[in-house]
């Protein structure tokens, strides 16, 4: 179990809060009394090996598990039983594109923005393209796009609805070196529009550049959690490899 | 301001429909596939058929609904089979509509689909018999809406309880099955009273209990919907 950070500035609103989370699958504890706050502005970057549970905790704080015991909560109030609009201040980058790949760019876009009962669909749609840099393809099926294209897109659906908090899991994976550039970009550009992130992934020199926290994460329960600032990035990227490894073990 | 508000039920619900009735238009997967089965069945059903042992009258409503089961069957697997390719399923789920919305615009893309099947099958059927329904050719229009309905409402709830399951495409018939079973009785009823040049009067009870059955189902189906997606 990890208590939320003391090193942070009391006045930034806590987007997200995990209580002693716990969600378990059969016997097994995929995530164990797990405790966060996220506030506005930041980003934690999750790193652990495979099975560690981070997957798990993104779709908790996404709201598409319940808890086996324990809160999700968002902007204060409960993120399950909560109020409906509520689902809707979250956005989610998957492993898996979410998008509908006979169907256009655009028409991806438009269809998550009335989803989400946006009033100027259009603007909103035109506004999410542009800072993707997705104009020229707005019209494009998306399954006639690289993997790194259809990332973008990705993205653009998670984020059209200007959520509180965007989770992503893996964003990295299948981007070439500009691809995960303009990723970290816009990321970067999110956190200073006042968006919380957190940020699931095995690229630790992309996730430390981003993240203002980063956490490591083992059979379910975060080991260890410290402002990147404090953080020497190579100590860490070791220190986290010797705790995959012993894990592993 | 673009803020966010939650849209109505009846919104989302069209929004979503008009959505997977563009993927079916462009991929006509489902609907062709459907289609092929509907023709081959009444095909086959017709060469098996001794025209001096049964009249065309009798056979013909139970080739009919018979068909439109199977056929409705092989499409309705697609309405929650194709939010769970990319796992767009989750971006449903993560946005502020009800679940009610969901499930209503699923059943209403399946049931455009399945009329559209229906709407092909019931003249083939016609033809392939030689049938004279006159004017009871509208009615029967209605009783097959009214049995899509029904069928529909089960389908897809079922479709949305078994896709995550390894054998989706076996399981769905095995369970929506025994529940198309009081949807299929009232409609072969009531057309083969139709056959028989039988009075309105001599109908609407079967159209009666299609359409109690079709709010039973329909009003279950809605209600039961949110815990079947529910972790």
């Amino acid at each position: 179990m990890t208590s939320p950070d003391p090193n942070r500035p009391p006045g930034a609103t806590p987007v997200c809060e995990t209580v002693d989370l716990v969600r378990r699958f059969g016997r097994r504890r995929a995530v164990n009394g797990v405790q966060l706050t996220i506030r506005a502005g930041e980003c934690l970057a999750l790193f652990g090996p495979n099975g560690a549970g981070k997957t798990t905790l993104l779709r908790l704080l996404a709201g598409l598990l319940r808890p086996t015991s324990g809160e999700v909560r968002l902007l204060g109030r409960p993120l399950r039983g909560g109020a409906v609009a509520d689902r809707g201040r979250v956005g989610l980058i998957s492993h898996q594109s979410m998008l509908y790949d006979v169907l256009t760019v655009r028409e991806n876009i438009v269809f998550a923005a009335r989803l989400h009962g946006l009033a100027d669909v259009d603007g909103a749609t035109d506004a999410t393209l542009a800072r993707l840099g997705l104009e020229g393809r707005a019209l494009s099926p998306v399954r006639a796009l690289s993997r790194g294209w259809q990332q973008r897109v990705s993205i653009a659906r998670a984020i059209v609805h200007g959520p509180s908090l965007v989770l992503l899991d893996e964003p990295y994976t299948g981007l070439d070196v500009a691809g995960a550039r303009a990723l970290t970009a816009l990321l970067l550009a999110l956190r200073e529009d006042g968006a919380a992130l957190a940020l699931v992934t095995h690229a630790v020199d992309e996730g430390l550049a981003l993240a203002t926290h980063a956490a490591v994460m083992l059979d379910g329960t975060i080991r260890r959690i410290a402002p990147t600032a404090d953080v020497d990035a190579q100590l860490f990227a070791e220190e986290y490899r010797a705790m995959a490894m012993e894990s592993v073990a | 301001m673009n803020q966010p508000r939650t849209a109505s039920t009846l919104s989302v619900a069209l929004l979503i429909a008009r959505k997977d009735l563009a993927i079916e238009y462009r991929t006509r997967s489902a609907f062709f596939a459907s289609l092929v089965f509907s023709l081959l069945g009444v095909s086959i059903f017709y060469m098996v058929w001794d025209p001096t042992a049964v009249r065309p009258i009798d056979i013909a409503p139970g080739v009919l609904w018979t068909i439109f089961a199977f056929a409705g069957l092989l499409g309705l697997h697609r309405a929650f089979g194709l939010e769970l390719q990319t796992r767009a399923m989750d971006g449903l789920l993560m946005a502020p509509v009800a679940r009610e919305a969901i499930f209503l615009g699923k059943a209403l893309s399946n049931l455009v689909y399945v009329t559209s099947v229906l709407a092909i099958t019931i003249p083939a059927v016609v033809l392939f018999y030689n049938l004279e329904f006159g004017s009871g050719l509208l009615i029967l229009g209605g009783i097959g809406v009214l049995a899509a309905i029904g069928l529909v409402s089960v389908g897809t709830l079922f479709s949305s309880m078994t896709v995550h399951t390894r054998f989706a495409e076996l399981l769905l018939p095995m369970l929506a099955l025994p529940f198309f079973i009081p949807v299929v009785v009232p409609a072969a009823q009531a057309s083969a009273k139709l056959l028989v040049g039988g009075a309105l009067s001599t109908v609407l009870p079967w159209i009666q209990l299609l359409v109690a059955f079709d709010i039973m189902f329909g009003v279950a189906c809605v209600l039961v919907f949110p815990f079947t997606i529910e972790d």
